[in-house]
């Protein structure tokens, strides 16, 4: 974990709610696809938590949802801002156990989570498949820059405004060889019921700290009590009791 | 310039100590900076079985401040002992607080006679005010009596120092105070959180799964510096001050409110560098103020009548 300053390069909208911010700062505490960073938002007390999308060199992407005060905040700040980071934090995914041909299932605001480890995988030699499932046909993103990358990418909607109509349980019927997913909770427990080969699942929970010191993240897993924040955000298939 | 100040006659080097439940067993911080520089820290609030604690959301957001419902969650008084402290011992060299936290008289005894034997705690913070558990902490500090009789069995078990931490969600904070003191108390610590709440208007529920919470941060400060001052004027133990101090003014006044120390809690979770900040500021924010030496402001806006207190 390390906490420094960064510089707000670009903040592009990317739909009506998620707006994608690249920053420029000290990035070499972030070292797997699927951590995240704790923002210092100006006005807000706590912290709060994205993915990494992407980190190349001293420049980080994260793609930030507006839901709240602290994110409508974040998605209006000009370029050039001066942000607080804490950087490196969380497990992230690993490459371990991808086989061939893994399925990559992101769903709303989780779907910019996947790009990383797409990037990674794809260097790493495999054949991916990304499934990105939203509401509706406003609400997608990020399928060209995934495209763009080289992986196969299936769009999903929920009322078929676009690609196919359908949820994230849909796309596990695409071959695959592992699963890793990042979306909504809802989402996740569904897919952990039905996938019985290896799988990596990034979640979401409120957070104190974000770094393991406050137990505000804590869920149940088989293994016991866990921290999203630190003993995750990506827990393997099977692991969480839902 | 001295920051020293001594706590139930241990030196400190300074008054700078973070709150239990903010700092972990200093593990995530050491990892950070070197945590000597703070005077002490009060370790994760600590019961005889290990705890999973309240169901999430466990966090909310307020203006100035947060709310947590965690439930006392630790993994037990033997894991803690066997595990954590060694660990702890690596990196940090001064007396800890140990969080005593129990759900009848016998287990705050248990726990605090183990920790009592370990060299690494220099006080036993005796927790009677997390308002987060059912039928636990809030039932023994909410009054005297109760609050008085932990203290009174703690005492009879252990050597060490014995720090109880009042809970602010009382009428009468400083009656409190004073049974504590009575049956034996060598210090008070205060405040913990504050009963709170917040709704999600979308969901129409509310925010926390535990419904309510406690309320910390900033907001707080002014309610916990109040406290401080009634509670110096009714005791002579030594007190630590906390509740939303997030800089080295706050210390100050926390200080001259009548605090000996100053807890720092949700501060750390915002900017885990907060209290190593507080504690490189105060020299110079001493000097601002005209003060060589700290301990020589303890309860300094107290004028008229007071007490002599003890140290
Ligand atoms: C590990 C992790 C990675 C995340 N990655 C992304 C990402 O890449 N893109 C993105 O858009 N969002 C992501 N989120 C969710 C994001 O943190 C929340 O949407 C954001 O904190 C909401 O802040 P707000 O002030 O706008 O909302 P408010 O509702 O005003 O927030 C109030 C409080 O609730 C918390 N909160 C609200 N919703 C969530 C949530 N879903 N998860 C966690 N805390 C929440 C906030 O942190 C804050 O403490 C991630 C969350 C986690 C835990
Ligand atoms: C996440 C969290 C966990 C806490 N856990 C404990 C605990 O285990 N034992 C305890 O005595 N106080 C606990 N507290 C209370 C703090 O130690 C402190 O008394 C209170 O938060 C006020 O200080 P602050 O405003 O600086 O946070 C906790 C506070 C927070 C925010
Ligand atoms: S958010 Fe504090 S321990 Fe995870």
């Amino acid at each position: 974990m390390k906490q420094t300053p960064f510089t707000l390069l670009e903040n592009t909208p990317l739909t009506a709610e998620v707006h994608q911010l690249r920053l420029r700062g000290d990035c070499a505490a972030v070292t797997a696809p699927g951590q995240f960073v704790q923002v210092l938002v100006p006005g807000q007390f706590l912290r709060r938590p994205f993915s990494v999308c992407d980190r190349s060199g001293d420049t980080l992407t994260l793609c930030v949802r507006r839901v709240g005060r602290g994110t409508e905040t974040l998605c209006s700040l000009p370029a050039g801002a001066t942000l607080d980071l804490l950087t490196g934090l969380g497990n992230g995914f690993t490459l371990d156990h991808a086989g061939g041909a893994p399925l990559l299932i992101g769903g709303g605001s989780g779907v910019g989570a996947l790009y990383g480890l797409c990037r990674a995988l794809l260097a790493a030699g495999k054949s991916v498949t990304a499934a990105l499932c939203f509401r509706s046909a406003e609400q997608i993103y990020y399928v060209n820059q995934l495209k763009a990358l080289g992986a196969a990418v299936r769009v999903y909607t929920e009322d078929g405004g676009a690609g196919t109509r359908g949820r994230a349980t849909d796309a596990l019927a695409l071959p695959h060889s592992s699963l890793y997913a990042c979306g909504p909770v809802a989402m996740l427990a569904a897919l952990d019921g039905l996938e019985s080969g290896p799988a990596q699942l990034s979640l979401e929970a409120r957070m104190g700290c974000g770094f393991g010191a406050c137990m505000g993240c804590t869920i149940e897993t088989a293994a016991g009590a866990r921290r999203v924040c630190r003993d995750g955000p990506v827990f393997p298939g099977k692991a969480v009791v839902w | 310039m001295n920051t020293n100040v001594t706590l139930c006659g241990i030196p400190l080097d300074n008054p700078v100590i973070p709150a239990s439940g903010t700092f972990g067993y200093g593990l995530e911080f050491a990892a950070l900076y070197d945590i000597n520089c703070l005077g002490s820290f009060a370790c994760k609030g600590t019961t005889e079985a290990p705890r999973f604690g309240n169901p999430g959301p466990r966090i909310a957001e307020s203006a100035a401040g947060m709310l947590n419902s965690v439930g006392l969650q630790n993994p037990g008084i033997d894991a803690v002992l066997a595990h954590e402290l060694p660990a702890l011992a690596k990196v940090f060299h001064k007396p800890i607080l140990a969080n005593v936290c129990g759900f009848s008289i016998d287990e705050y005894v248990r726990v605090a006679e183990k920790f009592d034997a370990s060299p690494q705690v220099g006080w036993l913070e005796v927790n009677v005010s997390c308002p987060n558990v059912h039928g636990g902490g809030m039932g023994f500090g909410a009054a005297p009596e109760s609050a008085a009789a932990v203290t009174a069995a703690v005492k009879r078990a252990v050597k060490k120092p014995v720090i109880v931490k009042l809970t602010p969600n009382v009428t009468d904070i400083a009656a409190i105070a004073r049974a504590c003191e009575d049956a034996g108390a060598d210090g008070l610590s205060l405040i913990n959180t504050l009963l709170a709440m917040r709704i999600d208007p979308a969901a129409r529920r509310p925010v926390l799964a535990n419904g309510t919470g406690g309320l910390s941060g900033p907001a707080v400060f002014p309610v916990a510096l109040r406290m401080v001052w009634q509670v110096y004027e009714a005791v002579r133990i030594p007190i630590i001050g906390m509740g939303g101090v997030s800089c080295a003014a706050d210390v100050i006044e926390m200080l001259l409110a009548g605090a000996t120390a100053v807890g720092v809690g949700a501060a750390n979770l915002r900017d885990p560098c907060a209290a190593r900040d507080i504690v490189a500021a105060l020299p110079e924010t001493m000097a601002r103020y005209g003060i060589e030496t700290l301990s020589d402001i303890i309860g300094g806006a107290h004028h008229g009548e007071r007490r002599h207190h003890r140290m």
